[in-house]
């Protein structure tokens, strides 16, 4: 079970908000990154935030680049999943890979501040502040696969192989 | 029922009647990093005690988006990727050879392949009949030690196109309009296959544009189906021993289907911050431009350079614009250097830079300073793009941009023609 804050952004939050182009130095010094996670989306970010809250966002999350910096950032940050009502293709499959669980759910339930327990194996968001509960799509067996281990180089160690059947 | 582009592919690759939804683990043909991509990759693989690569001719280092390093950090980036290159045998790609999608198309990779790369537009290559998508550095990083990964089988929006291109519209433009028909989202895990009499006359160059940006709907990739422009690109690349035939069947099953008339479209602007923000150019004439930015996957080939040159021959870049042309790659380089198109830019005022990914991505070679406007060919303007959230990027076709250049703001390029 999860639990923690809501911290919440609108629709088409890029790459390039998360991670930008412009701290491309500190690509190879992760933890000196992650003190700059969504700062071009939300300057106070890092600032609000405690370990175990959650990025709530709009549609389309993570849309743009390949950078799995930016899944991971948010992970180093402590944040403990993404919630969104939609998110782009390579972000979504790069969070699983760096174990973040990325939940698609109606994020329109939820306010900035809302109290929420997430529980990853019965598929609920209880909203504490709301008092009501929303369901998120189940993710793909593959990937739950590879979130369970822990993400793709956790998987591989121990698989020594895909495992995805 | 027969299958799609896609489908076919990942059948090949997989063993299986691959299937759209189905999960397969496929063979790749070529892998590929960049210097932004790259290092996380081989950590990841320095995790797996796995430092090795499949197939070191088809396993691509590429140092282009901070190329030459504008900073010291950067230098220690790609002496990781250099130092990787001379323990596995993988090809490296130096700082003055291009951008990756560029030098994909020109060197790597052919139809019927499957690429994957740590970035995003790796899709560029779709456009040659090959399944080419970009993936997060982890994933590369597996591909690259064993020669394989894992896909859903998308299914594929056709993108039917017919008409001739008026006067001053260009792929570019018809792809900006295709985004923001589809939406920035609209696409998202699917694949796109662009057909029809227009796509079947179209060079490689007009091609790329189209595939380069799938990514823009949200795509997995953008197939085109290889045919004898294919092959004729491929001969004048010296491989057209790696030319083969692929397309879709007949009855394959397509999502959704797009028709769309060439004919009767403008030139197309994406103002900002969304790729799908599309207006007519005509709609936001007048509007005072600070730098133009001609180059990139998108639109830095060497028939962009040719339309950009025709119209700023003899004419000089407004006062108030800073013009900023990088060709793709070092062949295209050479080619506008022997054409005299370089000499057309550098007499109307332009930076000619080196060929690389930096203004694009925002990392050097062309940073926007606060409030600035640029007009790009490039094929993204979220905020902070070009290295400052207070830019605002528009983006638009060679010739557009060109003349934009020229004006001091943003113009229909109908009337430099």
């Amino acid at each position: 079970m999860l639990k923690g804050k809501a911290h919440k952004f609108g629709d088409n939050i890029s790459t390039d908000h998360i991670a930008p182009g412009r701290l491309f130095h500190l690509r190879t010094n992760l933890p000196e990154l992650a003190k700059h996670v969504l700062e071009d989306a939300d300057p106070d970010f890092v600032k609000k935030m405690k370990t175990g809250d959650f990025v709530v966002g709009g549609k389309n999350f993570g849309l743009g680049s390949s950078r799995e910096h930016a899944p991971t950032i948010i992970k180093l940050a402590g944040v403990n999943a993404v919630l969104a009502k939609s998110f782009a293709r390579i972000f979504f499959r790069n969070a699983i890979n760096v174990g973040l669980p990325v939940l698609v759910c109606d994020t329109d339930k939820i306010d900035a501040g809302d109290e929420l327990e997430v529980d990853l194996s019965s598929g609920t968001v209880k909203n504490l502040t709301k008092n009501i509960t929303i369901n998120f799509n189940p993710l793909p067996d593959a990937m739950v696969k590879i979130l369970n281990d822990g993400g793709l180089v956790e998987h591989f160690k121990k698989h020594g192989d895909f495992d995805l059947g | 029922m027969g299958k799609t582009i896609a489908e076919k592919i990942l059948s090949s690759h997989s063993g299986k009647d691959a299937r759209m939804g189905d999960i397969v683990i496929a063979s790749v043909d070529v892998v590929a990093v960049q210097d932004g991509t790259g290092p996380l990759a081989i950590q990841q693989l320095q995790k797996l005690g796995m430092e090795k690569v499949f197939n070191p001719q088809k396993s691509i280092l590429f140092i282009d988006h901070a190329a030459p390093s504008p900073r010291a950090e950067l230098s220690n980036a790609h002496q990781i990727l250099r130092e990787f290159s001379k323990k596995t045998g993988a090809v490296l790609s130096e700082i003055n050879e291009g951008v990756c999608h560029q030098r994909l198309i020109e060197s790597f990779v052919k139809p019927g392949d499957i690429l994957v790369g740590a970035d995003s537009h790796t899709c560029t290559s779709g456009a040659l009949g090959a399944f080419a998508t970009g993936m997060g550095s982890t994933d590369i990083a597996i591909a690259m030690a064993t020669g394989k990964t894992w896909f859903r089988v998308p299914e594929t929006f056709k993108i039917e196109v017919r008409g001739d291109f008026p006067k001053g519209v260009y792929p570019k433009d018809l792809i900006l309009h295709i985004i923001g028909l589809i939406g920035a989202d609209g696409a998202t895990y699917k694949a796109l296959e662009f057909c029809g009499p227009t796509i079947e006359k179209m060079t490689m160059s007009g091609r790329f544009t189209l595939s380069n940006m799938a990514v823009e709907a949200g795509a997995k990739t953008g197939l085109i189906a290889s045919d004898d422009i294919t092959r004729e690109f491929l001969k004048e690349e010296e491989r057209e021993e790696d030319f083969s035939l692929i397309k879709a069947d007949e009855d394959a099953e397509y999502e959704q289907i797009y028709q769309i008339d060439a004919s009767v479209l403008e030139p197309v602007i994406s103002v900002p911050h969304a790729v799908d923000n599309t207006r007519l150019v005509k709609e936001v004439e007048g509007t005072k431009v600070d730098q133009v930015f001609i180059g990139t996957c998108t639109n830095g080939r060497l028939e962009d350079l040719r339309v950009a040159a025709e119209i700023l021959k003899g004419r000089k870049r407004h006062p108030n614009v800073r013009l900023i042309v990088t060709p793709a790659s070092k062949e295209v380089y050479l080619e506008a250097l022997k054409e005299g198109l370089l000499e057309v830019f550098v007499e109307a005022g332009a930076s000619v830079t080196a060929p690389g990914c930096g203004a694009c991505v925002g990392i050097h070679g062309g940073i926007l300073g606060d409030g600035e406007i640029c007009v790009a060919t490039q094929n993204r303007n979220f905020e902070g793009r070009m290295g400052n959230p207070k830019g605002f990027i528009y983006l638009v076709s060679p010739a557009t941009a060109a003349a934009t250049a020229i004006k001091g703001e943003i113009v229909d390029p109908r009337e430099f023609l």
